[in-house]
């Protein structure tokens, strides 16, 4: 009797709509069939809105097959879909799928397609060729080709990687740290998840290069509470490199350890401020620390630490089998290389679209996108995270590039981009931010923690109508003071979104808008 | 989801002994400890504080810096409903006022019947909201009927515990 194998994802977005319930129908439905059937669990492949997507193996290759629920399982075995029947959910071969032909996947090339947790699959795909390579270079030259590859740091602020490495590698110190920062707490992005979740050897693989290029024997993953079942996964996934000795004693070497250690979190968007992660990983209240001195050389426990974002480390693998240059013939200008960009929000195909820098948005969010699931008119487009500025739909046109947005007051972070449709009112979106940064505040400079309290009053006042041009001046007032007197980003950078939803829909701030909506 | 066993000291020395070599304990410690009991008791502070040689208050203001730390027992069951932007987008927020409305559960109002709603800052779901996390599990795509079902196994569960 033949076996037939089925690809079911296990990351968080296909469980959210039942894959593991499909999982048991299909176990079910064989049984009563006769079929023998073996189910592999893999990542996503990022198109959620087909989500759960599962895939058959047939003499033609995988053919995918969703969005499947549980009930639709026994038509998929009577129409004979499995042997290359038709069925109205078949969407054929993924990878010749329209949204993946458009793709540049370099960090996303295994994910959806591997067991996440198999070396054996992973090895069979280029695992471990970068650090196969790395060990054969010395540490500057390791260095140097990050430097080559022009990436630039994925978790918001875009610091040249290679320049942070390399002054890592440069300090003097007894013992020093890689930390990986896992605490993706930005609405509307889920890429640092999606790689614990779909191909956690590459994360580890990327962490064992930076920590070989720096010098340090000691990495930790600080990982966010709110994603139990990428903890799981990469939990596991580092026992098994362990195992093989791709990380742990003699790692990198006789003498040459490298140890990996996955911290969690517990509920605190401030600890995705490196500095505040780094008090949280020695047990403190996740206080931000003044820089400098900067954590490249005063880093965790005083010693000097390289911190990287998931998607900043899962870059180097591929940097280091392939070259530097490889990755940085990818991109624009000076931002070079790749971008996993990840669609939100009012959104008819949201997911994983990893793409070269200089794309346009409206490429995004309408191409890939599809425009808003509730097919009403687009309005207002957030990016980069809850601090990021809220865009119009006439700045679509805008490329996806460091400079550029920054040039025309919006920022990347993340890489998350969230529609929203006509129906928001940019007001209470404003007032959101305000009352999101204060409770997400770490409490330790004044214009950060009062004013943020206090902007969340203000727009209120604002939204009932009192005194509102005073109000909007003192509102702007404030802004500037947390602009500039703020100690880190978190609350320089609330004004962002506040800012940008006043000044693009003044509208939705005249008294007579929300006197309309309540009536 | 198991019963939760009564405050234990010599269960919670066990775990508290168990971390206290690591670089940074601290949390992996409390992590424990709220796993084991789904709190984390106040009399666990000295026997903290007095395995890493720091004091009563820096164990004490770690504890109460972060949200995800209960410093009583669970009541009941907690979900944790995603209220950020990418689900307000989605209708998050008019999905929350209708709960309220037709459960007088209170978002963030403590536990009733059995069961609290917290709000929680994105669950990395963002294109299919709205979400909730409860138990460990994730649910996409929420509707009126799939909260209220939800709430509904929650309160289930909470009555049984
Ligand atoms: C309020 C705030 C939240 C942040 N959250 C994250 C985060 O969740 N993940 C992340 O990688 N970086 C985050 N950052 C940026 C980090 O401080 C730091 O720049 C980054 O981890 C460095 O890694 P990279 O160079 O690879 O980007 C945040 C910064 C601020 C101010
Ligand atoms: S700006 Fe806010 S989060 Fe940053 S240090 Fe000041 S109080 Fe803390
Ligand atoms: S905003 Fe709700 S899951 Fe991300």
């Amino acid at each position: 009797m033949t076996t037939l194998t089925v690809y079911i994802p296990a990351d968080a977005a296909a469980l959210s709509l039942g894959a593991d319930r499909v999982a048991t129908a299909l176990r079910h439905e064989a049984q009563a069939r006769g079929i023998a059937l073996d189910i592999k669990r893999v990542g996503s492949h990022g198109m959620f809105w087909l989500e759960p997507l599962i895939e058959i193996e047939t003499l033609k290759g995988r053919i995918g097959f969703g969005p499947v629920r549980p009930e639709d399982v026994p038509s998929l075995f009577e129409s004979n879909a499995f042997a290359g029947g038709e069925h109205p959910l078949k969407l054929g071969h993924v990878a010749d799928m329209v949204w993946m032909l458009r793709q540049q996947r370099l960090s996303f090339a295994r994910i959806g397609i591997v067991d996440p947790l198999s070396l054996d699959d992973y090895l069979q795909k280029d695992g471990f060729k970068g650090l196969r390579k790395a060990l054969q270079m010395s540490p500057a030259e390791v260095v140097a080709e990050v430097h080559a590859s022009g990436l630039r740091g994925r978790g918001g602020a875009g610091f040249p990687t290679g320049v942070k490495w390399k002054t890592v590698h440069d300090a003097q110190a007894d013992r020093k740290y890689v930390i990986c920062n896992a605490d993706e707490g930005d609405s509307g992005t889920f890429a640092d998840r999606m790689i614990f979740e779909g191909d956690p050897f590459m994360l580890i693989e990327g962490m064992a290069i930076g920590a070989y290029a720096v010098g340090a024997d000691k990495g930790f993953i600080y990982l966010r509470s709110e994603y139990p079942h990428a903890a799981k996964v990469m939990a596991r996934a580092i026992e098994l490199a362990e195992q093989a000795g791709w990380i742990g004693d003699n790692a990198f070497g006789p003498g040459k350890h490298f140890h990996l250690e996955q911290r969690i979190g517990a509920g605190a968007y401030i600890c995705g401020e490196e500095t505040a992660l780094i008090e949280s990983l020695e047990g403190k209240r996740a206080l931000v620390r003044a820089k400098p001195p900067i954590p490249a050389l005063h880093g965790l426990f005083g010693r000097p630490t390289l911190v990287n974002n998931v998607l900043s480390f899962a870059a180097v693998p591929f940097i280091l089998a392939e070259g530097g240059q490889a990755y940085a013939d990818f991109g624009s200008g000076r931002s070079r290389g790749t971008l996993p960009v990840q669609l939100a929000g009012n959104i008819k195909r949201g997911g994983l679209i990893e793409l070269a820098f200089g794309i346009t948005l409206r490429e995004i969010v309408e191409g890939f996108g599809g425009g808003t699931a509730s097919g009403r008119p687009i309005r207002a487009i957030q990016i980069g995270g809850p601090l990021g500025a809220y865009i119009t739909e006439s700045q679509l046109d805008l490329e996806m590039d460091y400079e550029v947005l920054a040039a025309n007051g919006a920022m990347l972070g993340h890489g998350g981009i969230v529609v929203f449709d006509d129906s928001v009112d940019m007001a209470k979106m404003a007032k959101f931010a305000m009352r999101f940064g204060a409770e997400e505040s770490c409490g330790k400079c004044t214009p950060c923690r009062i004013g943020a309290t206090r902007g969340g009053e203000v727009v209120q006042k604002i939204i009932e109508g009192e005194r509102v041009a005073q109000n909007i001046a003192l509102l702007r007032d404030l802004c500037d003071v947390m602009t500039a007197g703020s100690l880190c980003a978190h609350g320089g950078l609330i004004p962002n979104p506040v800012l940008s939803a006043l000044n693009r829909f003044p509208e939705d701030f005249a008294p007579a808008a929300h006197k309309n909506a309540a009536e | 989801m198991e019963k939760l066993p009564a405050w234990d000291e010599p269960r919670a020395r066990a775990l508290i002994h168990a971390k206290s070599d690591l670089e940074g304990p601290l949390l992996p410690i409390l992590h424990d400890l709220q796993e084991t009991f789904g709190y984390v008791d106040p009399r666990a502070v000295a026997i903290i504080a007095g395995a890493l040689n720091i004091s009563r208050a820096e164990v004490f203001g770690t504890l109460s810096f972060y949200k995800d730390f209960k410093k009583q027992k669970p009541l009941g069951r907690t979900i944790k409903l995603c209220l950020a932007e990418a689900c307000q987008a989605r209708g998050a927020d008019a999905l929350a006022d209708r709960f309220e409305q037709n459960t007088g559960c209170k978002i963030d109002g403590g536990y009733h019947e059995g069961v609290e709603v917290e709000t929680v800052y994105c669950l990395g779901n963002c294109a299919l909201g709205p979400n909730a996390l409860y138990d460990g599990e994730i649910f996409g795509a929420l509707t009126d009927e799939s909260l209220a079902a939800l709430h509904a196994r929650a309160r289930r569960e909470g009555a049984a515990s």
